[in-house]
């Protein structure tokens, strides 16, 4: 086992030519807390793939499995149905300490009785790897971390994002093959966290080790994943590219937590290879894409995202008669709350031009267009 | 308004000298009942030490250093030739070993106990530490007769033992030092437990986490991350032990019946039979030297503890 984890000292590079093997695998796992009537589904028959060297992300909000999933990965909870597969063995039931798979806490969790150094060097002194080689990685990881100079400082002089940094140090230390990261961002400030965003995103380029992210936060997910799984309430709804997720979300939980959008409601009038033909707000016609498999009943629900809409004068295209509400000021958008003929909300981002734009007031009557290509249709 | 900085200062320090007169006023009832209780006795117990023994019982107003003499050296009644006095030697060897007995055991017993009370709910730990104090509610004279009854012969652990086959006649446990061992360790065993538990239940068990996902076994946890974290409440109860463990007497006078004695018994025995209050009083001293070198050792450790962060 400990000749899996051994590869410190290994070249680095992108590692993305296996890209299509799976690292980690998740088999319809389930995870029970507690007993009798009060039992807590955190998982419910949850399966995954995670593949070899990608930035993976589960995203969802608190309470949703994620960090369950991600407890499970790394050995601290056992499945309670299913099984954890790492690189193709079967993990579930290994302890943490045998597992080479490695943590970043939310709390970054350094011993506080230890040095920068020695706490990146634990891990493999507990591997019990020669002293000039655990130097020698330690001297790499502070480099990589950019913390050379704090190399023999305590861990509580440290910053917060310094300690993030000695944190990722320690994990990646033992070259894991998996690195899982718990909302370690969560405790910088703004400016800090878009650092480190960048940061992490080069630490798993360079090293070509796979990450599972967990995080609440989608801005976090759509800049950093090469792939998101966004969850709740136990289940994975639906895993893709920060693109496929934005753009094509399942659902209307996925629609409505990754970024803001639009609901309406649409009525069937009628169904063309693979293709639906809607009325929208009693008036406007659009085709549009099915979901996979999906068979619609009388009523479908649309999303459309915020940047997609336009506001023209009323009447002036195929558009939705509205009238505007709210206008937000945002310096590289406005914000337009609009208000459909059938009492329906509609929220359009309109981004600023320098040479100035319409600058609609409230209780102007406009139109609201957007291309067909904008309206997803949504499982129900 | 140039000049506001100055009388503003002025008005912080007048507040600070009101606020440490108050605090000195306040403390002044307790300062001077330690001063009284604490340092007047123990002055009287110097002087003595340097007097001269009365034929009876206490002393003779005369300067003299047979007391301090006489806690190492023994003269013969005879012959006045001078040796060791080896049967004080003993005594303190069998109270330094059995105190450090005693705290190696309260520590091993008390460890596990202490790491299971701070691993459990909030609401359960208040209840399992209620049971560790519960001893304390009993007069420790009872507790120790208590103890007598399950050690001697007759008892309860002879008799179970010979009733599961264990052995054929009692063991002899009663008035030997492994009795007043056993009864030091159940006596001490809870100032162990408490301090212990105090540091286990400020242990970031996190970090515990992090250690068992860095490779490290069980052991390892152990003994590189809780025992280290722990380690100023692992000092504390040692010495919370260790010290009232030298200076144990109703435990070694019950338990070791008149042979076994340790130091306290020893001084006793000088202000009562021995008629030599000066070698009781020197003996008096010189086991708060003893508690004077583990109190120092204490303060030592800690303030590297607290040194290193």
């Amino acid at each position: 086992m400990q000749e899996a984890i051994g590869r410190a000292g290994a070249p680095i590079d992108g590692g993305r030519s296996a890209a299509e093997r799976v690292m980690v695998e998740a088999r319809s796992v389930s995870k029970h807390f507690g007993g009798g009537d009060q039992v807590v589904k955190a998982l419910d028959a949850v399966s995954v793939g995670i593949r070899e060297g990608e930035f993976f992300t589960l995203l969802g909000p608190s309470g949703c499995g994620k960090t369950t999933l991600l407890r499970l990965i790394a050995g601290f909870e056992h499945p309670t149905m299913g099984a954890i597969l790492l690189d193709g063995a079967d993990i579930s039931a290994l302890p943490p300490y045998k597992r080479p798979v490695n943590t970043v806490f939310q709390s970054y969790a350094l011993f506080p009785h230890l040095t920068v150094a020695d706490n990146i060097g634990f891990g493999l002194q507990m591997l019990g790897r020669p002293k000039a080689e655990i130097a020698d990685t330690v001297d790499e990881m502070l480099r990589m971390v950019k913390m050379e100079a704090m190399r023999d400082r305590q861990t509580a002089q440290l910053s917060g994002g310094q300690q993030q940094r000695v944190a990722l140090a320690r994990a990646l230390a033992p070259r894991p093959k998996v690195l899982l990261l718990d909302e370690p961002l969560s405790a910088l400030d703004l400016k800090l966290r878009k650092e480190m965003q960048v940061e992490l995103k080069r630490l798993q380029l360079e090293t070509g080790i796979t990450f599972v992210f967990v995080t609440h936060d989608q801005g976090e997910a759509l800049a950093m994943s090469d792939r998101i799984a966004v969850m709740s309430e136990g289940r994975i709804l639906q895993v893709g590219s920060p693109h496929e997720i934005y753009e094509h979300p399942a659902d209307h939980f996925v629609a409505s937590f990754i970024g803001e959008t639009n609901f309406l409601t649409a009525a069937v009038e009628g169904i063309e290879a693979g293709q639906v033909r809607l009325r929208l707000g009693g008036a406007l016609e659009v085709r549009a894409g099915l979901p996979e498999g999906m068979t619609p009943g009388e009523r479908v629900t649309v999303v459309v995202r915020p940047e997609h809409l336009r506001i023209e004068a009323a009447g002036a295209g195929a558009g939705l008669p509205a009238t505007v509400g709210d206008v937000v000021y945002l310096g590289t958008d406005t914000h337009y709350h609009l208000r459909l003929a059938d009492g329906e909300a509609l929220f359009a981002r309109v981004q600023n031009r320098p040479e100035g734009g319409d600058g609609w007031q409230a209780g102007d009557a406009v139109a609201a267009t957007f291309p067909p290509s904008a309206v997803r249709v949504l499982r129900d | 308004m140039a000049g506001a900085p100055a009388p503003g200062r002025s008005g912080e320090a007048a507040a600070r000298a009101a606020r440490i007169r108050r605090n000195w006023l306040l403390a002044a009832p307790a300062l001077l009942l330690l001063l009284l209780a604490a340092s007047g006795p123990l002055l009287v117990v110097v002087v003595y030490s340097v007097l001269e023994p009365a034929e009876y019982s206490g002393v003779v107003w005369e300067l003299s250093g047979e007391g301090w003499f006489r806690v190492l050296f023994h003269r013969d009644i005879f012959d006045e030739t001078v040796g060791l006095a080896d049967a004080h030697l003993t005594i303190f060897w069998r109270s330094a070993s059995i105190s450090l007995l005693t705290t190696i055991i309260t520590l091993l017993l008390g460890f596990p106990t202490a790491y299971f009370i701070a691993t459990r709910p909030p609401r359960q730990r208040t209840l399992w530490l209620f049971l560790v104090t519960i001893p304390f509610w009993t007069n420790l004279l009872i507790r120790t007769f208590a103890i007598m009854e399950v050690v001697r012969n007759q008892g309860i652990l002879n008799s179970w033992a010979m009733a599961a086959g264990i052995i054929e006649t009692p063991i002899q446990i009663l008035y030997t030092d492994t009795a007043v061992l056993i009864g030091m360790v159940y006596v001490y065993l809870p100032l162990m437990v408490l301090p212990l538990y105090a540091a286990m239940e400020r242990l970031d068990f996190r970090l515990v986490e992090a250690a068992y996902d860095l490779y490290a076994s069980r052991w390892r946890v152990l003994t590189r991350v809780i025992v280290p974290l722990v380690k100023p409440g692992i000092v504390a109860g040692s010495i919370l032990v260790f010290i009232p463990s030298l200076g144990a007497y109703v435990t070694p006078r019950v338990l070791g019946g008149g042979k076994n004695m340790m130091i306290s018994n020893l001084i006793e025995l000088q202000f009562g039979e021995g008629r030599n209050w000066p070698l009781g009083a020197a003996l008096s001293m010189t086991l708060l030297a003893f508690v004077m070198l583990a109190l120092l050792f204490y303060v030592r450790n800690m303030s590297r503890l607290e040194r290193r962060g």
